[in-house]
Protein backbone atom coordinates (compact mmCIF):
# COMPACT_ATOMS: atom_id res chain seq x y z
CA UNK A 1 0.00 0.00 0.00
CA UNK A 2 1.32 3.12 -0.74
CA UNK A 3 0.39 6.83 -2.63
CA UNK A 4 1.62 8.59 -5.52
CA UNK A 5 2.52 11.83 -5.83
CA UNK A 6 3.25 14.03 -8.62
CA UNK A 7 3.30 17.85 -9.03
CA UNK A 8 3.22 19.52 -12.16
CA UNK A 9 3.08 23.17 -13.56
CA UNK A 10 -0.40 23.93 -14.86
CA UNK A 11 -1.06 27.22 -17.25
CA UNK A 12 -2.40 30.36 -15.61
CA UNK A 13 -0.46 30.13 -12.60
CA UNK A 14 -1.50 27.11 -10.60
CA UNK A 15 -0.47 23.39 -9.90
CA UNK A 16 -1.57 20.16 -10.14
CA UNK A 17 -1.17 17.18 -7.63
CA UNK A 18 -1.92 13.84 -9.04
CA UNK A 19 -2.08 11.75 -6.58
CA UNK A 20 -2.37 7.65 -6.89
CA UNK A 21 -2.97 4.43 -4.63
CA UNK A 22 -4.60 4.96 -0.87
CA UNK A 23 -4.49 7.99 1.50
CA UNK A 24 -4.95 7.29 4.88
CA UNK A 25 -3.30 7.65 8.49
CA UNK A 26 0.28 6.07 7.11
CA UNK A 27 0.28 7.55 3.69
CA UNK A 28 -1.32 10.99 4.27
CA UNK A 29 1.94 12.73 5.87
CA UNK A 30 3.49 12.46 2.42
CA UNK A 31 0.52 14.22 0.48
CA UNK A 32 0.47 17.14 2.77
CA UNK A 33 4.66 17.28 2.78
CA UNK A 34 4.04 17.93 -1.35
CA UNK A 35 0.95 20.78 -0.67
CA UNK A 36 3.23 22.25 2.18
CA UNK A 37 5.97 22.57 -0.05
CA UNK A 38 3.70 23.97 -3.32
CA UNK A 39 2.23 26.59 -0.48
CA UNK A 40 5.38 27.38 1.31
CA UNK A 41 6.47 28.00 -2.15
CA UNK A 42 3.97 30.43 -3.00
CA UNK A 43 1.87 28.57 -4.67
CA UNK A 44 -1.58 29.21 -3.83
CA UNK A 45 -3.76 27.44 -6.92
CA UNK A 46 -4.06 24.28 -6.92
CA UNK A 47 -6.26 21.58 -8.25
CA UNK A 48 -5.70 17.97 -6.36
CA UNK A 49 -6.41 14.97 -8.83
CA UNK A 50 -7.93 12.21 -7.01
CA UNK A 51 -9.05 10.33 -10.13
CA UNK A 52 -6.38 7.49 -9.25
CA UNK A 53 -7.10 7.41 -5.74
CA UNK A 54 -8.61 4.24 -4.60
CA UNK A 55 -9.73 5.11 -0.59
CA UNK A 56 -9.46 7.79 1.25
CA UNK A 57 -9.83 8.27 5.14
CA UNK A 58 -10.43 11.40 7.61
CA UNK A 59 -6.66 11.76 8.23
CA UNK A 60 -6.46 12.20 4.45
CA UNK A 61 -9.68 14.61 4.52
CA UNK A 62 -7.95 16.52 7.14
CA UNK A 63 -4.64 17.04 4.75
CA UNK A 64 -6.78 18.42 1.88
CA UNK A 65 -8.74 20.69 4.63
CA UNK A 66 -5.16 21.84 5.81
CA UNK A 67 -4.28 22.69 2.41
CA UNK A 68 -7.46 24.92 1.73
CA UNK A 69 -7.20 26.66 4.68
CA UNK A 70 -3.61 27.59 3.71
CA UNK A 71 -4.05 28.82 0.61
CA UNK A 72 -7.19 30.53 1.41
CA UNK A 73 -5.01 32.85 3.84
CA UNK A 74 -3.98 33.97 0.97
CA UNK A 75 -6.93 34.19 -1.36
CA UNK A 76 -6.26 31.40 -3.36
CA UNK A 77 -8.04 27.90 -3.60
CA UNK A 78 -8.23 24.33 -4.12
CA UNK A 79 -10.77 22.43 -6.48
CA UNK A 80 -10.42 18.19 -6.52
CA UNK A 81 -11.12 15.94 -9.37
CA UNK A 82 -12.87 13.15 -7.93
CA UNK A 83 -14.53 10.47 -10.30
CA UNK A 84 -14.65 7.28 -7.58
CA UNK A 85 -18.18 7.05 -6.40
CA UNK A 86 -17.15 6.00 -2.71
CA UNK A 87 -14.70 9.11 -2.93
CA UNK A 88 -17.28 11.54 -3.41
CA UNK A 89 -20.27 9.51 -0.83
CA UNK A 90 -17.23 10.20 1.93
CA UNK A 91 -17.07 14.28 0.43
CA UNK A 92 -20.88 13.93 0.57
CA UNK A 93 -21.36 12.79 4.24
CA UNK A 94 -18.77 14.70 5.71
CA UNK A 95 -20.43 17.77 3.52
CA UNK A 96 -16.90 19.13 2.27
CA UNK A 97 -18.64 19.09 -0.97
CA UNK A 98 -19.66 22.49 0.62
CA UNK A 99 -15.64 23.91 0.86
CA UNK A 100 -14.32 21.72 -1.68
CA UNK A 101 -15.32 22.47 -5.19
CA UNK A 102 -15.37 19.08 -7.23
CA UNK A 103 -15.12 18.53 -10.54
CA UNK A 104 -15.39 15.41 -13.10
CA UNK A 105 -12.80 15.95 -14.74
CA UNK A 106 -9.12 18.85 -14.81
CA UNK A 107 -9.77 21.08 -17.33
CA UNK A 108 -13.08 22.29 -15.48
CA UNK A 109 -11.67 22.06 -12.25
CA UNK A 110 -8.42 24.67 -13.38
CA UNK A 111 -11.26 26.81 -15.38
CA UNK A 112 -13.05 27.17 -11.78
CA UNK A 113 -9.98 28.30 -9.86
CA UNK A 114 -10.90 31.60 -8.21
CA UNK B 1 -29.51 -18.61 1.66
CA UNK B 2 -26.64 -20.66 -0.07
CA UNK B 3 -24.27 -23.11 1.13
CA UNK B 4 -21.05 -20.43 0.69
CA UNK B 5 -23.24 -17.78 3.06
CA UNK B 6 -24.13 -20.47 5.29
CA UNK B 7 -20.67 -21.52 6.01
CA UNK B 8 -19.52 -18.02 6.47
CA UNK B 9 -22.01 -16.87 8.90
CA UNK B 10 -20.49 -18.98 11.93
CA UNK B 11 -16.61 -17.67 11.22
CA UNK B 12 -15.10 -15.50 13.66
CA UNK B 13 -11.33 -14.31 12.47
CA UNK B 14 -9.18 -12.34 15.00
CA UNK B 15 -6.30 -10.13 13.98
CA UNK B 16 -4.33 -8.31 16.35
CA UNK B 17 -1.41 -5.83 14.49
CA UNK B 18 0.66 -3.21 16.23
CA UNK B 19 -0.80 0.63 17.31
CA UNK B 20 0.77 1.63 14.44
CA UNK B 21 -0.03 2.96 11.07
CA UNK B 22 1.66 1.12 9.14
CA UNK B 23 -0.70 -1.66 9.97
CA UNK B 24 -4.09 -0.02 9.40
CA UNK B 25 -3.92 -1.47 5.78
CA UNK B 26 -3.62 -5.17 7.20
CA UNK B 27 -6.72 -4.44 9.13
CA UNK B 28 -8.95 -2.93 6.68
CA UNK B 29 -8.05 -5.99 4.46
CA UNK B 30 -9.35 -8.35 6.97
CA UNK B 31 -12.76 -6.76 7.53
CA UNK B 32 -13.41 -6.59 3.66
CA UNK B 33 -12.32 -9.76 3.17
CA UNK B 34 -15.10 -10.80 5.63
CA UNK B 35 -17.92 -8.56 4.43
CA UNK B 36 -17.22 -10.25 0.83
CA UNK B 37 -17.65 -13.93 2.27
CA UNK B 38 -20.80 -12.40 3.48
CA UNK B 39 -21.66 -11.26 0.31
CA UNK B 40 -22.19 -7.58 0.97
CA UNK B 41 -22.14 -5.18 -2.05
CA UNK B 42 -19.17 -2.92 -3.06
CA UNK B 43 -20.10 -0.10 -1.41
CA UNK B 44 -21.31 -1.72 1.88
CA UNK B 45 -17.43 -3.33 1.68
CA UNK B 46 -16.21 0.26 1.37
CA UNK B 47 -18.03 1.18 4.03
CA UNK B 48 -16.77 -1.35 6.24
CA UNK B 49 -13.62 -0.85 5.47
CA UNK B 50 -13.72 2.84 5.74
CA UNK B 51 -15.52 2.31 9.18
CA UNK B 52 -12.68 0.21 10.70
CA UNK B 53 -9.84 2.10 9.21
CA UNK B 54 -11.30 5.06 11.42
CA UNK B 55 -11.74 2.79 14.85
CA UNK B 56 -7.49 2.25 14.29
CA UNK B 57 -6.93 5.44 13.64
CA UNK B 58 -8.60 6.35 16.53
CA UNK B 59 -7.02 3.55 18.83
CA UNK B 60 -3.75 4.87 17.57
CA UNK B 61 -4.43 8.94 17.64
CA UNK B 62 -6.10 8.99 20.85
CA UNK B 63 -4.52 8.79 24.35
CA UNK B 64 -3.60 6.43 25.92
CA UNK B 65 -2.16 5.09 23.05
CA UNK B 66 -1.80 1.62 23.43
CA UNK B 67 0.86 -0.99 21.77
CA UNK B 68 -1.37 -3.20 19.96
CA UNK B 69 -4.99 -3.55 18.76
CA UNK B 70 -6.99 -6.26 18.08
CA UNK B 71 -9.55 -6.75 15.38
CA UNK B 72 -12.13 -9.04 15.86
CA UNK B 73 -14.32 -9.57 12.77
CA UNK B 74 -17.77 -12.10 13.44
CA UNK B 75 -19.89 -13.13 10.81
CA UNK B 76 -23.62 -13.46 12.17
CA UNK B 77 -26.82 -14.10 9.89
CA UNK B 78 -27.14 -10.81 7.29
CA UNK B 79 -24.74 -8.89 9.43
CA UNK B 80 -20.99 -8.83 9.72
CA UNK B 81 -20.17 -7.54 13.76
CA UNK B 82 -16.68 -6.31 14.35
CA UNK B 83 -14.85 -5.03 17.20
CA UNK B 84 -12.08 -2.86 17.29
CA UNK B 85 -10.13 -3.42 20.66
CA UNK B 86 -6.85 -1.78 22.20
CA UNK B 87 -4.70 -1.83 25.25
CA UNK B 88 -4.27 1.93 25.75
CA UNK B 89 -4.02 2.08 29.72
CA UNK B 90 -1.52 4.35 31.41
CA UNK B 91 1.12 1.47 31.86
CA UNK B 92 1.74 0.45 28.75
CA UNK B 93 1.49 4.30 26.93
CA UNK B 94 3.48 5.49 24.67
CA UNK B 95 5.14 8.69 24.16
CA UNK B 96 3.64 10.82 21.32
CA UNK B 97 2.48 14.43 21.27
CA UNK B 98 -0.64 15.81 22.27
CA UNK B 99 -3.38 16.41 19.73
CA UNK B 100 -3.53 19.79 18.76
CA UNK B 101 -7.07 21.01 17.69
CA UNK B 102 -7.35 20.39 14.20
CA UNK B 103 -6.02 16.57 14.45
CA UNK B 104 -8.81 16.48 17.11
CA UNK B 105 -11.23 18.01 15.03
CA UNK B 106 -9.91 15.15 11.91
CA UNK B 107 -10.57 12.86 14.80
CA UNK B 108 -14.28 13.51 15.39
CA UNK B 109 -14.62 13.42 11.87
CA UNK B 110 -13.19 9.75 11.90
CA UNK B 111 -16.62 9.12 14.46
CA UNK B 112 -19.06 10.60 12.62
CA UNK B 113 -17.99 8.56 9.98
CA UNK B 114 -18.39 5.72 11.86
CA UNK B 115 -21.80 6.16 13.08
CA UNK B 116 -22.56 7.49 9.68
CA UNK B 117 -21.71 4.27 7.48
CA UNK B 118 -22.07 1.49 10.07
CA UNK B 119 -25.90 0.42 11.25
CA UNK B 120 -24.83 0.14 15.17
CA UNK B 121 -21.79 1.37 16.79
CA UNK B 122 -21.11 1.35 20.60
CA UNK B 123 -17.91 2.05 23.21
CA UNK B 124 -16.89 0.30 25.90
CA UNK B 125 -13.87 2.48 27.95
CA UNK B 126 -12.19 0.85 30.45
CA UNK B 127 -9.16 2.60 32.34
CA UNK B 128 -7.67 -0.39 32.80
CA UNK B 129 -7.39 -2.34 29.72
CA UNK B 130 -8.62 0.00 26.68
CA UNK B 131 -11.55 1.05 24.53
CA UNK B 132 -13.65 -1.78 22.52
CA UNK B 133 -15.16 -0.22 19.47
CA UNK B 134 -18.03 -2.74 18.46
CA UNK B 135 -19.65 -1.93 15.18
CA UNK B 136 -22.05 -3.98 13.18
CA UNK B 137 -23.13 -3.84 9.47
CA UNK B 138 -26.24 -5.19 8.26
CA UNK B 139 -27.06 -6.68 5.11
CA UNK B 140 -29.24 -5.11 3.11
CA UNK B 141 -32.01 -6.77 1.75
CA UNK B 142 -31.49 -7.97 -2.20
CA UNK B 143 -34.21 -8.96 -5.03
CA UNK B 144 -33.01 -12.50 -5.92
Amino acid sequence: MDIKVNVREAPGDCYVVDLSGEIDVYTSPKVKDAIGELIDRGVYHLVINLEKVRYIDSTGLGVLIGGLKRVREHGGSVNLVCTNPQIKKIFDITGLVKIFGIFDNEDSAMKALV
Amino acid sequence: MNQALENAASEVVELRIPARAEWVALARLCAATMANRLRFSIEEIEDVKLAVTEACNAAIQNEPQGEFITLTCEALEGSLRIRVRDDGRPGVRIQRQRMDFEEARIAGLGIFLIRTLMDEVSYDVQPQSGTELLMVKRLAARAE
